[in-house]
């Protein structure tokens, strides 16, 4: 039976999965609901001087019938005073020993940094995590992301908690930067236990096009906010696996940003994560999502043989490569898998009109079932990311796999194209239609313009 | 006691001819037309008659922009509302749905269809400016679906359009021909109001065309004119009986339901002869409104009915008993209907024989013939030129609708045989398009 028992630089956990510091953490009552539910952990909301927050404060971006595919949030830090919240992490560390709680912290001054730091570790917290990601309103009054957008401060702030800290401090980290890579190493080089990202990315997420302001809307003004949820994961996978690649920065990584189900778990883990921070999925769903996390993760690592988390944490991470180190004689072509095409024929117009011209249509009119141009393919996967049918299109390899060469080896060897117009470019013998056929080309009826 | 009680009030009637396809509310609607894949060259369209373009107004739908939506629909079909709930959707567009390709639920087409035209209406917005005057006059006769789809028409070519209705109501067989579980009276007037406000044709009600001298008064008046009259009665069977009290013919029941709805008292027993979606809509129609014993007898085999599956479904689902390959000899009765006499049937190469000896007797309180309509013939070949067919149709010319009078034009059923709305608003819109065309 697969473990799921975390350490993340010194903080256990029963599991990886942990609740991140935002609404769901709150207040003890949300934390020991989350606990009871089976979260192993869970980073409470960012402690400071209590703010006061404005009446609005989430945004959400649907697609179709999906709802918070993208969600955003103008709330700041915990409005609750400092002492009912370190009563209350008492409380819950009492009630639940083993699971993991961490403070999220947020201040000024040296000063403020060394009260909050011992005042969170006198209460019981397992951990420390400096919100250095905050990108809306916190970061006006120089703190949150404002610190995570500056290496030398953070690595000055990270000093003066490591000054006095005496449980691991888990560094939050902006997105809103260009090179993700050195506030990380900053925080290792501040003394910082661990790292922790994304927090959420400075967005708009849509404007009413009725009232001309931007959502969320407070008394028909809106500012921006920080965006999460499953649309922002891509990005922070990346980041994590700029930091978990990145020569010499060694210490461990919490991985955020869009996670909803074990599948999500398991790519971060794969990317390098040690354990796994979830919010909007639980402001979507609640706690209960925790139950088809934890049941599809112990899975996945029985069928794969894996009995810890490190037994595949950063796995896929030596196949991620830089562009120029891929092998530039691998070949794949689109399959269509007749019996199972409904003939929608959206691999059809994606590769006409978005890609290469590589598939064409029958000339018999009952017939939709669309025909790859094998020799026009170039292996894109466009037309099976549109498929609306599982399994229709695949790509099969068309080379033998006896070749290899790099963009670096042919860099090397002088092979390359280096003139504007050169008999190396690649697009040379692919065909390309001739402009004029465009117009001249069948459409359907409906397709003409009113 | 039949699974339907017998309506005393009209609200015991809406019960028992609860709506099939009933609107969508938001929700519904976003749900739904998030499901579209959006198709290149989208087979639904090709598949309906009008050519509505299908994708697009579902994605208007799904946009919000519910009036964009309802034009990309009327721009198409006129009767956009009435075909989203009357349409045989299940062998049109929804049958087209790619979907259906992998067991999955086609997109409800239909529903979503009168879901954007409601809005439309609802909202009482214009969604088209009529073309400059041009003196031109229309005489349009029959105000059914090719009658105002064709108005329409000419109303944004600039013409004027006089519409002449036998009838009291407009939209023809919407109102009066469909069963009533399809589309509400309401609903199908409130769309011809929608259409009227907005395409200001005029509609003289009351005002049948019966003789040379109506149509001689047309001609000297209009610049064209249109015949839209669709079908005639009940066509005889020529059997001994029929006249008997309580034999009637469908189309004349279905629309004496519609208009008096719960003040119709079915009996217990009814027979419903014919195989077409006019036999099933009289065969359910009875059972819902409270017959215990409702028998629709075929001459032919269940597979060589005209109707479509989904209808005899239908009908067999409210409990109508289904009996095939008897063929009508007499209807019985003294006075009044209490029987029909049956011989049962064979075919062999399409060919239908009777099998002597082998006469049977149902008895019943109601007959109702759904066995085909008759051709107003008298009136039309009064019209000098007008070619009818031998089976009585109007010959026009395929693309301008034009008959052997070039003055006169015609579509709907008079011309097809009987059709569905549907096919009645395609060709009545592409005629006021032609007969524009033919004026201007």
């Amino acid at each position: 039976m697969a473990d799921l028992s975390t350490n993340l630089a010194g903080i256990k956990s029963p599991n990886p999965f942990w609740l991140a510091s935002a609404p769901p953490t709150n207040s003890g009552y949300q934390i020991m609901k989350a606990f009871d539910a089976g979260w192993g952990g869970a980073v409470w909301k960012t402690l400071g001087v209590p703010v006061v927050n404005v009446s609005s404060r989430y945004g959400s971006l649907n697609y179709r019938d999906t709802r918070m595919m993208g969600f955003n949030n103008i709330e700041l830090i915990t409005d609750r005073n400092l002492s009912d919240n370190l009563r209350e992490i008492e409380e819950v560390k009492k009630r639940f020993p083993h699971h993991a709680v961490i403070a999220s912290l947020m201040v000024e001054t040296r000063e403020e940094w060394h009260q909050i730091v011992k005042d969170a570790e006198n209460a019981g917290a397992d951990g420390l995590e400096l919100n250095f990601g905050c990108p809306h309103g916190m970061c006006e009054r120089g703190m949150g992301s404002a610190v995570g957008q500056e290496p030398k401060v953070l690595k000055t702030i990270v000093g003066w908690v490591k000054e006095v800290a005496t449980k691991p401090v888990i560094v939050k980290l902006t997105p809103n930067i260009s090179d993700i890579t050195r506030p990380a190493q900053a925080a290792q080089d501040g003394g910082g236990d661990a790292i922790s990202l994304i927090n959420t990315i400075q967005s708009i997420v849509g404007v009413d096009i009725d009232n001309f302001v931007a959502f969320p809307v407070v008394d028909g003004k809106s500012t921006n906010g920080g965006y999460c949820g499953p649309a922002v994961k891509p990005i922070a996978m990346n980041m994590l696996k700029n930091c978990a690649q990145h020569p010499g920065f060694k210490i461990p990584i919490s991985g955020i940003g869009g996670i909803e189900n074990w599948r999500d778990a398991v790519e971060f883990i794969l990317l390098g994560a040690t354990s796994v921070q979830v919010c909007t999925a639980v402001m979507h769903y609640g706690f209960g999502i925790i139950r088809e996390m934890i049941v599809g993760l112990e899975q996945y690592m029985d069928e794969k043989g894996f009995k810890t988390l490190d037994d595949f944490r950063g796995k896929a991470l030596p196949n991620i490569m830089h562009w120029e180190d891929l092998n530039l004689k691998y070949k794949v072509v689109a399959d269509i898998h007749e019996e199972k095409c409904i003939g929608c024929q959206l691999c059809y117009t994606a590769c006409e009109d978005g890609a290469h011209q590589a598939i064409s249509l029958s000339n018999d009119p009952l017939n939709r079932i669309p025909n790859i141009i094998e020799e026009n393919c170039v292996g894109c996967n466009l037309c099976s990311l549109v498929c609306p049918v599982e399994g229709c299109i695949t790509m099969e390899r068309r080379d033998d796999g006896t070749e290899k060469i790099t963009w670096k080896e042919r860099t090397l060897a002088g092979n390359i194209p280096v003139k504007f117009n050169d008999d190396l470019a690649g697009g040379l013998h692919h065909w390309v239609p001739q402009p004029g056929e465009a117009l001249t080309k069948p459409k359907p009826k409906h397709y003409q313009a009113k | 006691m039949s699974e339907f009680p017998p309506p005393k009030s009209e609200a015991d009637f809406e019960k028992n001819f609860s709506q099939i396809k009933p609107l969508m509310n938001e929700t519904e609607a976003y749900y739904e037309s998030s499901r579209c894949l959006y198709c290149y060259d989208a087979p639904c369209i090709t598949a309906c008659p009008t050519g509505i373009d299908i994708p697009t107004f579902i994605r208007q739908i799904n946009t919000k922009n519910n009036i964009g939506s309802a034009k990309t629909i009327y721009d198409s079909n006129y009767f956009g509302y009435a075909c989203g709930k009357v349409c045989p959707t299940e062998v049109l567009c929804e049958g087209a749905c790619v979907y259906n390709n992998q067991n999955v639920k086609p997109i409800e087409i239909g529903r979503l269809q009168s879901y954007a035209t409601a809005a439309a209406m609802d909202s009482g917005k214009k969604l088209y400016v009529m073309g400059a005057p041009n003196a031109k006059r229309i005489a349009i006769i029959g105000a059914g679906p090719a009658g105002i789809s064709c108005a329409c028409e000419l109303r944004l070519a600039g013409c004027e359009v006089i519409v002449y209705e036998a009838k009291e109501r407009p939209s023809g067989l919407t109102v009066h021909g469909v069963a009533p579980y399809k589309i509400t009276n309401k609903e199908a007037l409130d769309e011809m109001v929608y259409l009227e406000k907005q395409f200001g044709f005029k509609i003289n009600y009351n005002s049948p065309i019966k003789t040379n001298k109506d149509l001689e008064n047309l001609e000297n008046k209009f610049d064209a004119i249109f015949i839209a009259i669709g079908l005639g009665s009940t066509s005889s069977l020529n059997i001994p009986g029929e006249n008997l009290e309580n034999c009637f013919g469908a189309v004349e029941f279905v629309e004496e339901l519609r208009m008096n709805h719960h003040k119709i008292k079915v009996p217990s027993k009814v027979v419903v002869l014919g195989g077409g979606n006019t036999a099933m809509d009289a065969a359910s129609e009875s059972a819902r409104m409270g017959a215990e014993e409702v028998t629709l007898a075929y001459r032919r085999s269940h597979d060589s009915m005209g109707a479509y599956d989904f209808e005899y479904d239908l009908a067999k689902g409210v409990g109508v008993k289904g009996m095939f390959n008897i063929s009508p000899v007499e209807i019985t009765g003294d006075g009044k209907v209490s029987g029909v006499k049956f011989i049962r049937t064979s075919e062999s190469d399409g060919k239908l024989k009777d099998i002597p000896g082998t006469e049977f007797t149902i008895t019943c309180d109601w007959v109702i013939k759904a066995t085909g309509q008759s051709k107003q013939k008298d009136l039309l070949s009064s019209i000098k030129g007008l070619v009818l067919d031998e089976k009585g149709r109007i010959k026009v010319l395929a693309e301008t609708f034009q008959t052997g009078n070039p003055k006169f034009f015609a579509a709907g059923d008079a011309v097809s045989g009987g059709q569905e709305v549907v096919n009645a608003a395609a060709d009545g819109k592409k005629a006021g398009i032609a007969i524009a065309k033919y004026l201007l």
